[in-house]
């Protein structure tokens, strides 16, 4: 009999907790015949999120349905913590394949190969990942989003304000280094946005070599700031603890993919957020008008600013009074396609407040070692960024740990 | 700003002590013979549960008294299922991990999605309160001020634990009978002790303690729920470990937290230290970081091997941990 209910109570605490870690995984919505449209998707954490990369692209699914006419209580289906296992993410499309999806996006890198051999199996259906590089040219597509022009115009703020405070250290919390073109192409262009700036001003980069830690973050920030005397703490992590600790020091900073003013209110100035809404809305529009010109219409796609994908957060009043007008000139310049962050032509910004003026001139783009990437006037090497090639730092960063 | 060498001093008791709330409350349920491999998940459950009691309360004893009523009760289902039901303790600790963080995110994920949000802890009085303290002339000694004696009052708590504990073990009769329940559990009941009570007990106050552990890394933090990143981030696990590397004695866990803390500081600070110190320390910059990151565990392992190679490096386990006590098999 002890046997027994010590069974039933360990049976009952690990059935629970299944249920508490998946967040009530598996599927949404009761299958509904409704409407014949109906999206999937597999998550890398939970769908409950509240904050982080997860919950950015969820958001941004649940808008994009509402806005194509789509409810995302009925026609969205989910399956979260999908791991970056093959067996894992093919067991996940088979699931929602069975659910019917029209089209269904992963949004973890490591979900490229299981996607790239379900698209062949499924060739009705829209496979659309995020962050990778496969594709085909029927049913399968990538995409991402130049999220370094957003950093340019955060590392804008960060500039204003290391010349006020008169420090030309800058930190920069960073997950990895120049390992992934999506870190160093953010920090490159923060550092050339402070520099457009503040001539002189230094990035210091601190790499923590993992996504999310909350402790290194924590620590790298408090180093960032103590030992190498940085007076603005930017970060590509996944918590806000730079933002908190920068807070707690009494230095600025810089978030990232929300507006962490709320976690720091003394210290943020802004952060590069992503709208994903503005990419599902498109693929979702294509995919039920004509799912079989899905590749011609859309295809692999990365905006950036132009559409709305990235952005900068509203500045928050710990900005230097010039930020704001400096950075819708960047912004605009950016929007219409008349320049580019990795481009042969250097933005300075000069001016007081209500007269702010930017200037254009041509000028090597150089790597850290001194050698040159763009000839000075030459065309932006975005789509080698985008594409992961980037794999150095420009001039003007130091990684502080190697 | 502090230079590198008192931040690196300060951040090794700052970010280790958890350990010693967690090794300290580990080796007192061991002491009773139960291997309870739930730390992670007990102190999740003291740190979430205590968080949310504190910042409601706005106060921090309230927080730390939640907190370890609430690791206490998990200690308490701990306690009904191994020794009430005999049920196997590394099964039921794995399960009351596996419970504990899910529990931490389902309550985190929970309250931040609604209408209140998850509560801040910038600016409050339980902020305020777990600060570091001012202790006059002590705080003020120069290097050693900063580095020791300015921190905030739950890692001297943690501190004054371990003595405490250390003393009880030592010297005092319930101490004694608690320890030859864990070596020798029918000797101890033939002698009149009640195993069961002593059991029950020590695995509760163990536990409490594990949360209180848990309720500091938390405010530690900022006090900010991440959706996908515990507080506890592994530390239950090390403390596990520790144990061994104390060889059961709550005065050497404040060693090994140290020392644990040492290893686990460098892995962050090692570029920090030859920037500050070119010519003495330049060389840690040859090393690659994944080395320092691995070193800690590397630590670990080889105190682990040498503890368990030398009998007397295990003089300190209680022979009958891990069985549990059944009396008719007596």
């Amino acid at each position: 009999m002890k046997k027994l209910i010590s069974l039933l109570v360990s049976a009952a605490l690990a059935v629970t907790s299944v249920f508490a870690l998946a967040g009530c995984s598996g599927t949404k919505g009761s299958g509904n015949e409704a409407s014949n449209f109906k999206v999937g998707a597999i998550y890398i954490n939970s769908q409950n999120d509240t904050a982080g990369y997860t919950y950015a692209h969820h958001h941004g699914i649940t808008e994009a349905m509402k806005k194509v006419g789509l409810d995302p209580a009925k026609d969205l289906y989910i399956v979260d913590n999908v791991p970056e296992d093959d067996e894992k993410v093919k067991q996940a499309i088979d699931q929602l394949a069975g659910n019917g999806c029209n089209i269904i996006f992963g949004i973890s890198f490591g979900y490229l190969n299981a996607m790239d051999e379900k698209a062949k199996e499924y060739p009705d259906i829209i496979f659309s990942h995020a962050t990778g590089y496969l594709s085909n040219d029927k049913n399968f597509n990538n995409y991402f989003g130049r999220i370094y022009q957003a950093r340019y115009l955060a590392g804008i703020a960060a500039g204003y304000k290391s010349l006020a405070l008169g420090n030309n250290n800058i930190g920069y919390v960073s997950a990895w280094g120049t390992e992934y073109a999506e870190t160093c192409s953010g920090i490159n262009a923060f550092a050339m946005g402070c520099m457009a700036v503040n001539p002189d001003a230094n990035v210091n980069v601190y790499e923590i070599y993992t996504w999310g830690d909350q402790e290194k973050e924590r620590q790298a920030a408090e180093l960032l700031i103590d030992t190498y005397g940085c007076c603005v703490i930017a970060q590509h992590c996944d918590s806000a603890q730079p933002q908190i600790v920068a807070n707690e020091k009494g230095v600025y900073g810089c978030g990232y993919n929300s507006d962490m003013t709320k976690e720091a209110p003394n210290a943020h100035l802004a952060a590069p957020v992503w709208n994903w809404d503005a990419y599902y809305a498109t693929a979702m529009k294509a995919a039920m008008t004509n799912p079989a010109t899905f590749m011609t219409e859309v295809g692999n796609y990365y905006e950036g600013l132009n559409a709305g994908l990235v952005d900068v957060s509203a500045l928050s009043a710990n900005c230097e009074p010039e930020t704001k007008e400096a950075v819708e000139i960047a912004k605009k310049m950016m929007v219409n396609g008349e320049w580019d962050v990795f481009s042969g032509v250097k933005l300075s910004f000069s001016g007081a407040a209500g007269s702010v003026t930017v200037t254009k001139a041509d000028a090597d783009l150089l790597k850290d070692d001194g050698s040159v990437i763009v000839a000075a006037g030459g065309a932006s090497v975005d789509d080698g960024v985008i594409q992961g090639s980037m794999d150095y730092y420009v001039k003007g960063v130091t990684q502080v740990n190697k | 700003m502090l230079d590198v060498f008192t931040l690196f001093l300060f951040n090794i008791i700052v970010y280790n002590i958890p350990l010693l709330y967690g090794t300290t409350g580990e080796i007192m349920i061991e002491k009773s013979g139960s291997l309870n491999l739930g730390v992670e998940g007990t102190m999740a459950i003291g740190a979430v549960v205590g968080y949310l009691a504190g910042a409601k309360t706005d106060s921090l004893l309230v927080a730390v008294l939640v907190s370890f009523i609430a690791s206490g009760l998990v200690g308490l289902l701990f306690a009904f299922l191994t020794v009430t039901l005999q049920a196997n303790q590394n099964v039921t600790g794995l399960t009351i991990t596996t419970f504990g963080v899910a529990f931490y995110y389902f309550i985190g994920n929970a309250l931040s999605n609604s209408a209140g949000g998850w509560p801040a802890l910038n600016g409050t009085k339980l902020d305020a309160q777990s600060q570091a303290l001012h202790i006059p002339l002590l705080s003020d000694i120069p290097f050693a001020g900063k580095a020791i004696f300015s921190h905030g009052i739950l890692v001297y708590l943690g501190i004054i634990i371990a003595v405490l504990m250390w003393f009880y073990f030592k010297k005092t009769v319930p101490g004694l009978k608690l320890r030859a329940i864990g070596e020798n559990p029918g000797a101890a009941d033939s002698l009149g002790v009640n195993v069961a009570m002593y059991k029950y007990t020590h695995i509760i106050i163990g536990s409490g303690i594990m949360g209180i552990g848990g309720l500091y890394m938390g405010l530690n933090m900022g006090g900010t729920f991440e959706g996908s990143n515990c507080w506890i981030n592994g530390y239950g696990w090390i403390s596990i470990a520790l144990v061994i590397f104390a060889n059961w004695s709550p005065a050497k866990a404040l060693l090994g937290t140290l020392v644990f803390g040492f290893f686990n500081t460098l892995r962050v600070q090692n570029a920090a230290l030859a920037y500050a110190f070119p010519n003495a320390l330049g060389w840690l910059l040859k090393i690659p970081s994944h080395f320092f990151s691995a070193l800690p565990f590397i630590i670990t392992l080889i105190v682990l091997i040498i503890s368990s190679l030398s009998s007397k490096g295990r003089s300190g386990e209680p022979q009958a941990i891990g069985r549990n006590y059944y009396r008719e098999d007596r």
